[in-house]
């Protein structure tokens, strides 16, 4: 059997592979280390983080799709300073490779104190951006759809925060391209895409949206065609890497991911479906690529160009 | 948390929409009474959550209702078919709280996790009451195996087509114990019901459990949370089973 190369390299940081369990569905990750060893991972990115808890929308913020699910949580987390006093000392036990922080917002200042917050702890390895929650108002998403403002936080947060920076996108936007130009002008180190499309469901019992917040968020293995167009038009038009993800659920979409421009790939409504799904994955790497006659996965980064 | 795979023993109708299945496999993640599995199905993305009615040596029974497609087609499964199934899910109910006289109130879908409940009190030695409430007669099932177990069984009907005409808590209303702790389980509004009347009103304090739609089952994904009192919690990993004393309404 010959070794395969797995690694990737992430905006200077070298990756053992490059599955990265997507933010809000891994918590901050050590749930997880209860069943597996996650230091098997290329590394995860941890829910987002905004600065102030938050409960997010009311129930129920979840609903089944053909093939895929929404949700409307609506970032619940315990607000950036619980994360660095609670969640990060518990992650560091059981994860000994850089984090990556994902960072959520209403407004640029909370960009920019929650950056300036997570820049200081020494296990996050890469910040992660969030402009494209569809689900809270006011902040979110909004931030994402406009390439101006897109830009105006980006440049933000890169004059507090040293290490690299990836800014999410969301698929919810006329010329994804455009966006991503726009942030890598601004300062971005990379480029994570696509956050959950905008979707909805009706209850034909109550006539009523099922979910309480009316839309929710769609992933799964449903959007995986529609993320891989937008990947492979992102990585033409910037020069800086892009993290594929949008339902991922097997070492075949990790590298058909890669082949579409990705350097690295998360995975994400994978994880609550089969809580052992990204491990899963990275175990049957090597195999897929040897069936595929890959020996190194750096040489298929953007192979379909 | 386990995730294992599960061979159907037996998968039979006990009223027009509930049905009872056993499973064989590995259930040694299984260790308290309310908690629930989460089983794969063919053709759905998410897991179905069904809580644990029965646990023995390596067979787990659960009994649910046909509320959509995918119990629907469970229905349709024949003895000798795996699942993939996550067990040993969710808090359950602690049963060192019951007391020497505790009440089990059941509603419809709700009833099954008390059974295993009221099957280890009474391992336990404790004199246990069960008020089941069902809407109508032909919805009844699992009286004659509470009854089996020991426990003193009130019935409850809607329409009355049997036993006390109302609801649970009329069935409360007659039970007129002394108890010392109550375990519930059922629909929402029945809930807050047996809330209102058993906790606030007799000023019993109980352990109440409750539903909501879940994504993942096991505390990842945050789409079943609630606000209580010491604090937001997941119904599927800090929940099910919430104690009277920390519920928000």
């Amino acid at each position: 059997m010959v070794k395969v190369d797995t690694k990737v390299t992430l905006c200077g940081i070298e990756l053992d592979n490059p599955v990265i369990p997507a933010s809000g569905t891994f918590g901050y990750g050590y749930e997880f280390a209860e069943l597996y060893d996650i230091n098997c991972l290329g590394t995860f990115s941890f829910k987002g983080t905004t600065g102030e808890a938050r409960f997010g929308n009311e129930t129920p913020r979840i609903a089944e799709c053909p093939s895929g699910m929404l949700n409307a949580v609506g970032l619940q987390n315990p607000g950036v300073d619980a994360v660095i006093s609670e969640e990060l000392p518990k992650l560091a036990k059981v994860f000994n490779k850089p984090v990556m922080a994902n960072v959520s917002g209403f407004s640029i200042d909370e960009y920019v104190t929650v950056t300036s917050k997570l820049e200081k702890e020494p296990q996050v390895g890469w910040l992660e951006i969030n402009i494209s929650c569809p689900n809270v108002h006011g902040g979110g998403m909004s931030f994402g759809t406009d390439p101006v403002m897109a830009g105006e936080v980006v440049s933000a947060v890169r004059k507090v925060t040293d290490k690299p920076l990836i800014v999410k996108l969301t698929p919810n936007v006329t010329n994804i391209a455009e966006m991503a130009r726009a942030c890598e002008a601004a300062g971005a180190d990379g480029i994570s895409l696509i956050n959950t499309l905008l979707a909805m469901r009706i209850d034909l019992r109550s006539r009523r949206p099922l979910l309480r917040n009316t839309t929710g968020g769609y992933s799964g293995p449903a959007v995986f065609p529609v993320a891989l167009r937008m990947v492979y038009q992102v990585s033409d038009a910037v020069s800086i890497p892009v993290i594929g993800m949008g339902g991922v659920s097997s070492a075949e979409d990790v590298i058909e991911m890669m082949m579409a421009g990705a350097t690295a790939v998360e995975v994400g409504a994978a994880n609550l479906v089969d809580p052992f799904a990204s491990r899963n994955i990275i175990a049957d790497l090597p195999g897929t690529m040897e069936k595929y006659g890959i020996r190194s996965l750096r040489e298929i980064i953007g192979a379909a160009h | 948390m386990k995730q294992g795979h599960f061979t159907i023993k037996e998968n039979t109708r006990l009223t027009p929409t509930t049905w009872r299945m056993t499973l064989e496999g590995d259930t040694s993640a299984i260790t308290a009474a309310g908690q629930f599995i989460n089983i794969r199905l063919d053709g759905h993305f998410l897991r179905r959550p069904i809580s644990v009615n029965d646990v023995e040596d390596g067979i787990v029974t659960i009994i649910y209702k046909v509320l959509g497609h995918g119990t629907e087609e469970m229905t349709s499964f024949a003895p000798g078919k795996t699942l993939d199934i996550l067990t040993g899910l969710g808090n359950g109910y602690d049963l060192d709280k019951a007391g020497d006289r505790p009440l089990l109130i059941g509603g419809g879908v709700g009833i099954p996790p008390l059974y295993l409940a009221a099957k280890w009190l009474r391992e336990k030695g404790c004199e246990v009451t069960v008020i089941l409430g069902f809407n109508t007669s032909e919805e009844i099932y699992y009286v004659d195996e509470f009854s089996s177990l020991g426990c003193e069984v009130l019935v409850a009907t809607a329409d009355g087509s049997t036993g006390i005409r109302g609801f649970v808590t009329d069935a409360f209303d007659a039970a007129g114990g002394d108890f010392t702790h109550f375990y519930t389980c059922g629909p929402g509004p029945m809930l807050r019901a047996v809330y209102d009347k058993v906790f606030k009103t007799a000023g019993i304090a109980g352990q109440m459990s409750f539903e909501e739609r879940m994504g993942c089952g096991f505390g990842a994904c945050m789409g079943c949370s609630c606000k209580t009192i010491t604090g937001y919690k997941r119904i599927c990993k800090d929940g099910p089973v919430l104690r009277t004393e920390e519920i928000l309404w």
